[in-house]
């Protein structure tokens, strides 16, 4: 087996005291921003600027500081699978609740 | 015999070259030290998935009860302290800040640095509890928290002249929020708590220079766990917080 060439076998990248910082000012940036914007009534999305806030916070901590923006594609499928398969259960459900005439009666 | 004693006992050349020339901390099934981190991650990133999923059905369950309950939902979120809920994020991220350099300094093998950011972590890691506390504690004072002590005059009655008086039906369903606001911070406190009591662990083993000589590997998986909580919270906070204010 050519142990060089197989990705498994790579060294895995040190990620740097800079962009530890760089990520934890651009979280603390957003932090600030998601609260200041709740106070702004912007009707249907105040919920969705929130979220897509969250999932900008999210995204950067998954990427750098669990290192999946420098990991094998192995990990980059694992990650990618369980968001995938959570997304997919949240629709499922969704739709049921969204077609039937729950709270209705 | 564990592969470790083998190593030990046999050490026989085969062409010329020790076969057990390997850090001790790499397991025979591994060929290398990339392979078996590259491994512990995954086993890590699946035990994750899991921890998804189960935050996941909660985060569901808010959802639903979100959309039919809606102004019961509003009026509960609103008896949050936006104050304490910004600072317990801006305390959990740098936390996570911590626990990153922690193991930046386990690749960099200093020791010392290694347990001061282990220890950063676990005083925010407490401070982020005792925060909790505090918001927890008013919820008893208040008699905000669901069961038969169960209050719904400030919803029917609000003192918030913002609020919207709510009908006796729907104020009752305000235990439904709380009822979901104590269990998703609860098992994120949960979660909290294993975190610094492994963190006290992984300081004590940093202690004897464990995760100094290459083997990082506890720490890096333990900063996959941490890092994750931190995740839940940065849904947790925009969810029970923020979406609902009165503005």
């Amino acid at each position: 087996m050519s142990e060089k060439n197989d990705p498994e076998h790579q060294e895995q990248h040190i990620v740097g005291p800079k962009v530890y910082l760089l990520v934890f000012l651009a979280l603390m940036v957003l932090t600030a921003t998601t609260t200041g914007v709740a106070f702004i009534d912007l009707g249907v999305f105040n919920p969705i600027i929130a979220l897509a806030i969250a999932c900008v916070k999210a995204s950067l901590v998954v990427l750098f500081f669990m290192h999946i923006h420098y990991s094998s594609r192995l990990l980059k499928m694992t990650v990618l699978a369980g968001l995938f398969t959570f997304l997919l259960l949240i629709t499922l459900t969704m739709t049921d609740y969204i077609s039937r005439a729950w709270g209705m009666w | 015999m564990d592969s470790q004693s083998i190593a030990a006992t046999h050490g026989e050349l085969v062409g010329g070259v020790d076969p057990h020339s390997h850090p001790a901390f790499l397991r025979h099934h591994f060929e290398t030290v990339a392979q078996q981190r590259e491994a512990a991650s995954f086993g890590m990133w699946v035990f994750l998935l899991t921890e998804v999923m189960f935050f996941g059905g909660m985060f569901c369950a808010y959802l639903i009860f979100r959309n039919w309950y809606h102004p019961a939902f509003v009026a509960g979120s609103n008896t949050l302290s936006i104050t304490l809920g910004t600072t317990n994020t801006a305390v959990l991220i740098c936390s996570s800040l911590t626990m990153a350099m922690a193991v930046y300094s386990a690749e960099m093998r200093r020791r010392g640095q290694l347990i001061a950011f282990l220890l950063l972590t676990i005083v925010l890691g407490l401070a982020f509890l005792g925060i909790k506390a505090v918001e927890y504690k008013e919820k008893f004072d208040l008699h905000h928290v669901p069961g038969p002590n169960f209050s719904i005059q400030e919803f029917v009655h609000p003192t918030n002249p913002k609020a919207i008086p709510l009908a006796p039906d729907m104020a009752e369903k305000t235990q439904i929020y709380f009822s979901l606001y104590f269990a998703m911070t609860g098992m994120h406190a949960l979660h909290m708590i294993i975190g610094i009591s492994l963190l006290f662990f992984l300081v004590a083993k940093a202690y004897q220079g464990a995760y100094t000589a290459g083997h990082i590997m506890p720490i890096e998986n333990f900063g996959l766990y941490w890092h994750f909580v931190d995740i839940v919270w940065i849904f947790l906070f925009p969810l029970l917080y923020l979406i609902s204010r009165y503005r």
